[in-house]
């Protein structure tokens, strides 16, 4: 990748977790960890990949993207505020009563937003939909699907697996956000679902490992996803929760929980200094 | 009047008849024999998905298909609609309020041998506590193939209760429908039977051998639960002063209970109930099973002859 480019993809993924913070403490709750290990993917695809218009956030001809694991809607609602989707101004109003922006992702009320989720297991399901209607329609659209990797013991996760295999959707690309950690604590204690790519591939599909916070990796992996025919593509992409705030880093209590006044600074000041570094 | 038809095969026909719509895409969970999409199969298979044995996911990928402006037919035995896919069609269909049509077969305990397991007898209390669900249970083979048409016409969730049971045709060849319009079948002022599925025949049958003892019953198919016919309702409980739901579901959270909802708020008359008593259906003939859970003309005269007393 350019240099340039990549400068500049790391200049935006560093104002998402900035915003991330912003939000998650504006609201007082919600989702900082996996929003952080998730912002470098969602940088790129946002950024770098995908055909989208936020003038025209509904038009059928788009890319689209379901958040499966929609409790990380501060990273989702910060990328695409900063994307132009809607005023970065607007994400003060995260969680509130009289906000469009819901906790969870809503489609209706949030541009942008292609897929309502939360409940985990259900967003990888609705993006086989929307690869097989481009199927059915001979679009050229990708739909890409970010599954969290606690998420993946939903049983309903791999009942979309197959059917994703079984109907050839190479225009589906879902990323796993491998941080190794879901709520309480480490996925390999709580219910191990490795050898993750592994368990992809028997399913039928095209998996890729790599690191989730290295801009040259992703873009590796979505360019051979998107030229591997006749397979929907896995990428595994480990990652550090709460990724960029040092006293959030790989830890499960920052899951799902907002910093306090004092700790929101301290994480925009880290990140600020990042930024200035960069 | 003698012909007898399963509302399941109804469906069947009406997406077959409808199926030339390019927008529809039908999915199956490994049913299509049973739910009769096989019919629209025949005729589309590049259109019709079989999503194997997996009904949660199934209900999910219609919902992304119709993000992407599909009608959706979406078809496995209510049970594993309702029942498995709830949190599916609750979160990824109901909220995003997407055009997603669930037909459910098999509903009820007229399944008959396949027992407990594969009766849904709370199908209808789950669906309609979704906000913005609309509910329709038919009586006939004649309504049933008017409503699915109806439901693919408009925009939004429908959960369509289809029966097993080859059951009477009651309406005409032709009839008019229309979702959210109750019918009234037969006139009466003594009291109102309100039923809905095949109950909608044992409630004629019933008000026929009423008339008999001098009792004048009016007879209303509430086909569509949701949004309920609140006009229609509340006229009949002021004309005739009394009502009788009849429902081939629990007796809990069903037509009557729906019903019930619009005369306490509205104009409170005495109600009396047939259904499922609270109870899980079991295995047996479904002749059999309608006689013991008392989904019959006799006990419909019975709780009419109560609720007169009510009066
Ligand atoms: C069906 C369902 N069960 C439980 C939850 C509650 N929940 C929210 S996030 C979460 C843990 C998710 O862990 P993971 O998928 O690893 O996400 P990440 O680490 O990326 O935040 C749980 C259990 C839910 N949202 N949906
Ligand atoms: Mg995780």
């Amino acid at each position: 990748m350019d240099a340039m480019v990549k400068s500049q993809l790391k200049r935006i993924s560093t104002q998402i977790r900035k915003d991330i913070i912003t939000a998650v403490s504006s609201a007082g709750s919600g989702h900082p960890g996996g929003s952080l290990s998730v912002a470098d993917i969602l940088t790129y695809l946002y950024f770098k990949e995908m055909n989208i218009d936020p003038q025209h956030p509904k038009n059928p001809d788009r890319d689209r993207l379901v958040l499966s694991k929609g409790h990380c809607t501060p990273g989702l609602y910060a990328t695409l505020a900063n994307r132009g989707f809607f005023p970065v101004e607007d994400l003060k109003t995260f969680r509130q009563a009289d906000s469009y922006l819901e906790g969870h992702p809503n489609m209706d009320k949030v541009p942008g937003v292609d897929m309502s989720t939360g409940s985990l297991g259900q967003g990888i399901s609705a993006a086989v939909g929307m690869a097989l209607a481009g199927k059915v329609d001979r679009k050229d659209y990708r739909v890409f699907a970010i599954l969290g990797d606690g998420e993946l013991q939903e049983g309903e996760v791999w009942e979309a697996a197959m059917a994703a295999a079984h109907y050839n959707l190479d225009n589906l690309t879902a990323f796993v956000d491998y941080n190794g950690l879901q709520i309480d604590g480490k996925i390999t204690d709580v219910m191990n679902p490795e050898p993750i790519a592994d368990k992809f591939r028997s399913f039928g599909w095209n998996a890729i490992a790599i690191n989730g916070h290295d801009f040259d990796e992703i873009e590796k992996a979505v360019e051979q996803a998107k030229s591997f025919k006749g397979k929907p593509t896995v990428i595994v992409a480990r990652t550090v929760k709460g990724k960029g705030v040092s006293f959030m880093e790989n830890l499960a209590s920052w899951h799902g929980s907002a910093p306090k006044k004092e700790q929101a600074e301290q994480a925009l000041k880290e990140l600020d200094d990042y930024l200035a570094g960069l | 009047m003698s012909d007898k038809i399963a509302t399941r095969v109804a469906y069947g026909q009406a997406l077959a008849e409808i199926g030339g719509n390019e927008n529809i895409i039908v999915l199956d969970a490994d049913l299509s024999g049973s739910t009769k999409t096989d019919s629209f199969k025949k005729k589309y298979p590049e259109r019709h998905f079989n999503m194997g044995i997996a009904e949660s996911n199934m209900m999910a990928v219609a919902a992304g298909l119709a993000s992407c402006g599909k009608t959706v037919f979406a078809s496995t035995f209510a049970m594993f609609a309702a029942g498995r896919a709830f949190d599916q069609i609750r979160n990824s269909i109901g909220y995003p309020h997407l055009n997603v049509k669930i037909g459910a077969t098999h509903a009820g305990i007229t399944v008959g041998e396949d027992g407990a397991s594969h009766q849904a007898i709370e199908d209808i209390a789950l669906m309609r506590s979704i906000p913005g669900m609309t509910v329709v249970s038919p009586a006939d083979a004649v309504s049933a193939n008017a409503l699915v048409k109806l439901a693919a016409e408009m925009y939004g969730p429908v959960y369509l209760r289809l029966g097993r049971l080859d059951v009477p045709v009651v309406y005409d060849a032709g009839t008019k429908f229309e979702i959210g319009k109750g019918i009234t079948l037969k006139d009466g002022k003594d009291v109102t039977i309100i039923a809905n599925g095949f109950m909608v025949h044992k409630a004629l049958e019933a008000a026929e051998k009423l008339e008999a003892e001098g009792i004048s019953a009016r007879v209303i198919d509430i086909h569509t639960i949701k949004p309920i016919d609140t006009e229609l309702i509340i006229k009949a409980a002021s004309e005739t002063g009394a009502i009788v739901t009849c429902e081939e579901h629990n007796v809990v959270g069903g037509l009557g209970s729906a019903v019930a909802e619009v005369l306490v708020k509205n104009r409170p008359v005495p109600v009396e109930m047939v259904g499922v008593e609270d109870k899980f259906g079991k295995s047996g003939k479904p002749a059999h099973l309608v006689e013991m859970y008392g989904l019959t003309a006799e006990n419909i005269i019975e709780k009419t002859k109560k609720v007169l007393d009510r009066k």
